[in-house]
């Protein structure tokens, strides 16, 4: 039977990252994934990653994804694509599927990265075709180049189904309404913002009744919910559409460490069933490994520091490296594993229901309900300043690990600070030279620079735009408020497109200076 | 002894509910009621629904419905889902043909 | 219907195989070789995969990562082929599935 030092299931973020740590240190490592491409769910994530520099913040998944296949392949990792676990037995022993063929192969350690699974829920007609998981649609739009649909409702406010809405928008699909039976958006304000201000109205507390077609979908009915989660007679609103796509979690894909013999534990805060593991991913099982979603539900950015851990962790037990030495890795691992999980959505405040920042300013509680922080709430956050010229106005309301803002400013407008989570503030008698990288530097599309009298009456705004067809300078158009709602007609004063943007287009639109506090997208 | 092992417990008579037509395991085409009632048949536990109405037994293997089949047992049986012990996992993982998964390689490459 | 994204605002333009043919039910349709099945279908509008064995239900993409097996098709004579994962070929015969078979219900033995 052949042998490795050390196998490893699943060639997603976590996987790669553990089996790049394990080759530098000398192992002999193999990388099983059922995929036909590496990189797990890294290549259909085209948003700009949050974080901070160590984290690869502002960079977008799949060039992460590219980025970590390079280093595999300069550490000399062996990635075996097509080839599919089909179990993993006592003593090690891991049974692969590649082609016609049945393959056992035994090795020292074992690291399982096999990642999530989506989660479903029922309606009837949910078996429709045109009811499709948040994941499918990101792979018919992003790795195949398929629009999923004309017309979407998004069911689940969480992340994904936030980001999966503003990718169905930015590949020319409508998204009709987004929808959660919770009555607070589950994911990041940031997200949330920048699709209600394109207009998608947000139905929190909704859930749906009823998708309807006869051989595909057609339409479908949403109603509100009481707090027992039932339907509310006379709250239902229907919608022609032809796609529904549902973001309502993800569950750990643990059944190999289940099947191999590893203590588990149901354990909510993690998503379901997980093996009982240590920090550094040691499962009850000597020399079985886990690393990422597998272990508990977070986001690409900590498993690929989880599976640097599991790679080092799994380097040290085989003794290829000294116990003094895998501490002092560690420490800096668990300092920027530390650094991703603070702020209100970190795991340990997961359910918890957060009213005021670490600032102590009241948390929006339209942002919660509606997806976009009112008119009269946007001013009490530290980021939104007056001044005469250009300057950056940031609507980041909510304490999230990300600061690529700090740094982008070459003249230092920005700070957040020594705390990673902390809201950005403008530094007083700074000077904003207008080159826009701050708003293209925001993963959350949060800043906008504003001059709020040019001296004539108008204002302008600069907005992040990530949309086609780009608007020419002097489009005419109507500004949208922060609630998707026209406020104003505008004119596209500039269109910048730098590389340095990566592909977040700058639009510059002129409106009546007015409206400069509320127009926040531009519409042609 | 936990509330699902302990057989004398009475979870009282099936009442049929408004959805019970509802689908819940795709490929084998079960419904939410068929896996209510199973329960009050005497099928305590995920395995024994499983073998019982082949719920997570079609192609997918139960990558789909596993998680609804565990929260509509755990409901009729008024415990919390985490209560409930998940089906055996079993090789092959991954749907196989039969005459792929008899097919042994006698000696496993070498992928460097 | 569904169609090809021509110009990804990230993503620019994809990169795709040679434009071959293929047929779906019979009739001959054109996808990227290399692409899912399901991918071509879905680019050509067609959206049920298959017709459930018990209750004759439409079935179609679901998951489009080789998990939920819902849109499986018979292919080339071989039922059960997740298409959403199968790479296209040239000439291939995609068949909607009817529980198992290509042949509609009521050409089926009972």
């Amino acid at each position: 039977m052949k042998r490795y030092d050390l196998i490893i299931v699943g060639a997603g973020p976590s996987g790669l990252s553990a089996a790049i740590e394990a080759a530098k240190r000398g192992l002999k490592v193999v990388v099983f994934d059922e995929n036909e491409k590496p990189g797990g769910q890294l290549f259909k994530q085209i948003h700009k990653f949050f974080g901070s520099k160590e984290h690869r913040a502002k960079v977008r998944g799949f060039v992460i994804g590219k980025q970590l296949l390079d280093e595999a392949d300069e550490a000399g990792v062996q990635v075996v694509l097509n080839a599919t676990v089909i179990g993993l037995y006592q003593d090690k022993e891991v049974v692969v599927k590649m082609g016609e063929e049945i393959t056992h192969y035994k090795a020292d350690a074992i690291i399982i990265a096999t990642g999530a699974a989506e989660n479903m829920v029922t309606f009837p007609g949910w078996t429709l075709p045109g009811v499709i998981g948040a994941g499918a649609a990101q792979t018919m739009m992003n790795l195949h180049g398929i629009l999923p649909g004309k017309k979407v409702l998004m069911l689940g406010s969480g992340n994904v189904g936030l980001v999966v809405s503003f990718q169905l928008m930015q590949c020319g699909c409508e998204v009709v309404a987004l929808v959660d039976a919770a009555p607070r958006v589950g994911g990041y304000g940031v997200h949330a913002a920048k699709v209600a201000r394109t207009g998608v109205p947000f139905y929190l507390s909704h859930t749906i009744v009823e998708a309807e077609g006869e051989t595909e979908v057609t339409g479908v009915t949403i109603a509100e919910v009481d707090s027992n989660f039932a339907f509310i007679p006379g709250t239902e609103k229907h919608f022609d559409v032809d796609t529904i796509c549902l973001a309502v979690g993800l569950s750990p894909m643990s059944q190999l460490l289940k099947m191999a013999g590893c203590e588990m534990e149901d354990n909510p805060k993690r998503g379901g069933q997980v093996p009982i593991c240590d920090k550094y991913g040691r499962t009850s099982l000597a020399g079985v490994f886990v690393a990422g979603d597998v272990s508990g539900i977070e986001e690409a950015s900590s498993a690929m520091i989880e599976g640097r851990m599991a790679g080092i962790a799994a380097s040290e037990y085989l003794g290829y490296l000294g116990k003094e030495e895998m501490d002092t890795e560690m420490a800096a691992l668990d300092q920027a594993l530390e650094g991703l999980r603070q702020g209100m959505f970190a795991p340990k405040n997961r359910g918890k229901v957060i009213e005021k920042t670490e600032e102590g300013i009241e948390i929006s509680t339209s942002l919660l309900k509606n997806g976009y922080v009112a008119d009269d709430e946007i001013e009490r956050f530290p980021g939104v300043t007056h001044k005469v010229g250009v300057h950056p106005v940031m609507e980041c309301t909510q304490n999230i690990p990300c600061n690529p803002c700090q740094d982008a400013c070459p003249k230092g407008c920005i700070s957040i600070g020594e705390n990673i989570t902390s809201l950005p503030i403008v530094v007083e008698g700074s000077e904003c030279i207008n080159c826009g990288m701050c708003v293209a530097s925001c993963s959350g599309q949060a800043i906008f620079l504003v001059d709020e009298d040019c001296g004539d009456g108008t204002a302008t705004i600069t907005i992040p735009y990530e949309f086609l067809p780009l608007p020419q300078e002097g489009t005419k158009g109507v500004a949208l408020g922060r609630n998707g709602k026209k406020v104003c007609d505008a004119t596209v004063v500039s269109v910048k497109s730098a590389k340095a943007y990566d592909k977040t287009n700058l639009l510059t639109m002129r409106v009546p200076k007015e409206f400069a506090m509320k127009a926040r997208f531009f519409k042609a | 002894m936990n509330a699902v092992n302990d057989r004398s417990r009475d979870i009282g008579p099936f009442i049929p509910g408004p959805d019970d037509d509802m689908l819940i395991c795709r490929c084998e085409e079960i419904t939410k009621g068929e896996i209510r009632k199973a329960v009050h048949e005497g099928m305590w536990t995920l395995t024994e629904i499983r073998r019982y109405l082949r719920t997570g037994m079609g192609l997918c293997q139960g990558q789909t419905c596993a998680k609804l089949v565990k929260s509509i047992v755990a409901r009729e049986l008024g415990v919390s889902p985490a209560e409930l012990e998940p089906a055996t996992s079993r090789v092959p993982m991954r749907p196989i043909e039969m005459r792929v998964f008899a097919n042994e390689a006698k000696e496993g490459e070498d992928h460097e | 219907m569904s169609e090809r994204i021509a110009e990804h605002p990230i993503l620019g333009v994809q990169e795709k195989g040679a434009l071959v043919k293929f047929t779906f039910d019979g009739k001959e349709i054109e996808g990227y070789e290399g692409e899912p099945i399901a991918a071509a279908l879905k680019a050509a509008g067609v959206m049920v995969h298959r017709y459930t064995k018990k209750e004759h239900k439409p079935r179609g993409i679901f998951c489009a990562i080789g998990r939920c097996t819902d849109c499986v098709m018979v292919v080339d004579g071989v039922p059960n082929v997740r298409t959403c994962i199968t790479p296209l070929k040239a000439g291939m015969k995609v068949e909607t599935q009817y529980g198992v078979s290509a042949e509609p219900f009521d050409k089926q033995e009972k």
